[in-house]
């Protein structure tokens, strides 16, 4: 046994461009670097929270993740498996361990199927999971690990769910393959903060009982820090730090994560008028054409020379951060 | 006399469909009474369905009459809105009442540019001429923080960022120097770093001109930040009202309490979140007694039969739940 067996997941600078049209017929107008050189280990069994804010490149990132996308270059690892390299009964394979949960229940699930059709689904595309006689005692038990009544709902359609219980559906169906990796596209940002903790605290359980690893991205600061176990922070494309929860969220490191976390509005009114925030001008570039050498200097206010010229590197291990003068911890 | 006053305020829809019954409707707001002082913040705070947004419209005039039933009243300066001509209410909208909403793009008319947008209302309501109208328009862009006003009036709002787009919503709702300005989720559908420049520029402005803010929100952490007085909402009706130290130093309604601890922190890490059971009612099928006694731990049979009125405490908040007292002594 190497390390390595510990890893479910390997992703290694991994990149992503589209081609923009230009103003005119025929021309171009460039590419959008939506990721652009990202990597990290996933390990079993473990919650990696992504944040950024939006257009950062973290639902390209998801959609690569599971095999949706293409990447223009890197690679996705499982196992000893490269994902987009994959064919026929490999690729089929490796779906069944990577699975997806997205932010919109309500256009996530073909509203035209019962919660039946839509749980047997995978088995359908998938047949030698289940001898076709049991496949509907496994989707009552789903149903049931996800809170829902197995007995009573099955022959409901989507629109007849509130939107938390649709979101613990669409969980039910990434569960139903038993994988290995879900990948979570900001899965509760649609919901009443009421039914948020529900749905968080339904992944949490099913991690402790199942061992599925979560990458969890989203750009909820607080809810990432609930449920992960390590962070990584992309900023326009690139992870400008990564490291475990509490280290990230108590000492950041990268300027650009002492900013978004300043920015989250803290639920205390005591002390508010002392509290400090640092406000960071505009908003994020166009990925179009990102600012040359360390991407966050158009908006840092420690940037210098050096940074407009020379791009920052991603250094260190489980603790990384990509700036050329990282915060000391406080 | 508060600067507005509502008392009682009711608005329902009809359901089509419902077997041609003409009685039949969604009681959507049921009995909302509110006062906003010069200069405070008052936040109405609040899930989907809970009546925050159909609150703030009924208030800023803008409910489509039928088929909307609005009751009771709305007070400007001791002045009745709720039986005001369209006409006259429109003149107080933007004049009196500023109005901030969640979608900028569809709030602002994409076929003029800003300068123009903000020109036509000032040379409509306040007469300037066309030259005064446009420099009026660059110094409230200038106002709002968007840089290079005199270049940017001349464009159009899909050309601007979604955080620059709602700084020229404000710079509207502001350019008739309303009493009070209506913010309905200004800040929900921006990136957190843009929400902070947004809420501070708010905050700025009504700090210059002591203007009241009516701000709609679903978002306790933003209500901690900005809010005075804080009034929760659920099922079409407020229940509890209490200074924002009160609400989140013990609140005074099981619901309230529920939200508080549903919500993950930024500042700390928690082991289990508390999660409120089954989800916010459907306005049409309101439960009997109590709206939130499905959901709530301390639900008995009083809560099951009647129906708890939003009543004062000594300390002057008021919480509409027949376990109000215990709950105080529990909080502390």
């Amino acid at each position: 046994m190497s390390v390595d067996d510990e890893l479910v997941l390997r992703v290694d600078d991994l990149v992503r461009h589209f081609p923009v049209k230009g103003r005119l017929p025929f021309t171009s107008g460039g590419v959008v670097k939506a990721v652009d050189g990202v990597s990290f280990d996933l390990r079993r069994g473990e919650t990696l929270g992504i944040v950024g804010e939006s257009g950062c490149g973290k639902s390209t990132l998801a959609r690569m993740l599971v095999g949706l996308e293409r990447p223009t270059s890197g690679e996705v690892r499982f196992g000893d498996a490269v994902v987009h390299a994959a064919r026929g009964r490999n690729l089929r394979a490796l779906r069944r361990r990577i699975q997806i949960v997205l932010q919109d229940p309500y256009t996530s699930l073909n509203p035209r199927r019962t919660v039946r059709e839509i749980l047997l689904q995978p088995f359908e595309i998938h047949p030698d999971v289940l001898d076709r006689g049991r496949r509907l005692d496994r989707v009552k038990e789903l149903l049931d690990l996800v809170g829902l009544d197995g007995s009573l709902h099955l022959d409901r359609y989507p629109h007849q769910f509130s939107g938390g219980q649709r979101q613990r559906i669409g969980i039910a169906r990434a569960l139903a393959l038993q994988p290995d990796v879900i990948v979570c596209d900001e899965p509760v940002s649609a919901l009443d903060v009421s039914v948020q903790a529900q749905v968080v605290n339904l992944l949490e359980r099913l991690q402790r009982e199942l061992g599925v690893a979560y990458v969890f991205i989203a750009h909820d600061l607080s809810v990432v820090r609930h449920i992960s176990d390590r962070v990584a922070v992309m900023y326009l494309g690139k992870l400008v730090e990564r490291g475990p929860e509490r280290l990230l969220y108590d000492a950041p490191a990268h300027p650009y994560t002492k900013a978004l976390l300043s920015a989250v509005p803290v639920p205390e009114p005591v002390g508010r008028a002392q509290r400090k925030r640092i406000l960071l001008a505009g908003d994020p570039p166009s990925p179009v054409d990102p600012p040359s050498g360390c991407r966050f200097r158009t908006r840092c206010w420690q940037a210098t020379e050096t940074c407009a010229i020379t791009e920052p590197v991603l250094a260190g291990g489980d603790r990384a951060v990509a700036c050329h003068y990282p915060l000391a911890a406080a | 006399m508060a600067l507005l006053e509502v008392e009682d305020l009711r608005v329902s829809f009809p359901v089509p469909g419902s077997g041609g019954d003409a009685t039949s409707s969604v009681h959507a707001v049921n009995g909302v009474s509110l006062a906003l002082e010069s200069g405070r913040t008052l936040a109405i705070l609040g899930e989907s369905g809970s009546g925050k947004s159909v609150t703030a419209q009924a208030v800023m005039g803008i409910l489509d009459e039928p088929p909307a039933r609005v009751a009771g009243s709305v007070r400007l300066r001791g002045r009745e809105l709720l039986t005001l001509t369209p006409k006259q209410r429109d003149r107080v909208s933007g004049e009196e009442i500023g109005m901030v909403f969640q979608d900028a793009m569809a709030a602002l008319n994409p076929v003029y540019t800003v300068g123009e947008q903000l020109g036509e209302l000032l040379r409509v309501r306040r007469g300037l001429s066309r030259s005064a109208a446009r420099r009026r328009a660059v110094e409230l862009v200038d106002r709002v923080h968007i840089p290079a006003a005199k270049d940017r009036v001349r464009d159009y709002p899909h050309q601007f960022s979604g955080g620059m787009r709602q700084r020229i919503m404000i710079a509207l709702a502001i350019a008739l120097e309303p009493d009070v300005l209506i913010a309905d989720e200004p800040t929900t559908a921006l990136d957190v770093t843009v929400q902070a420049q947004v809420m501070e520029l708010i905050a700025e402005i009504q700090r210059d001109s002591g203007m009241a803010l009516l701000l709609i929100t679903h978002d306790l952490g933003v209500v901690a930040e900005v809010a005075d007085d804080v009034a929760v909402m659920y099922a079409g009706r407020i229940v509890e009202r209490a200074t924002v130290q009160q609400v989140f130093a013990g609140p005074a309604h099981p619901y309230t309490e529920g939200l508080l601890a549903s919500m993950p922190r930024i500042d700390r890490r928690d082991e289990e979140l508390y999660a409120i059971p089954g989800a916010p009612p459907n306005p049409a099928r309101l439960p009997a007694g109590c709206p939130f006694h499905l959901r709530c731990p301390r639900a008995d049979d009083v809560c099951r039969a009647t129906l708890p009125v939003l009543e004062p405490l000594p300390d002057g908040r008021a919480s509409a739940c027949h376990h109000r007292k215990e709950l105080l002594h529990v909080g502390g």
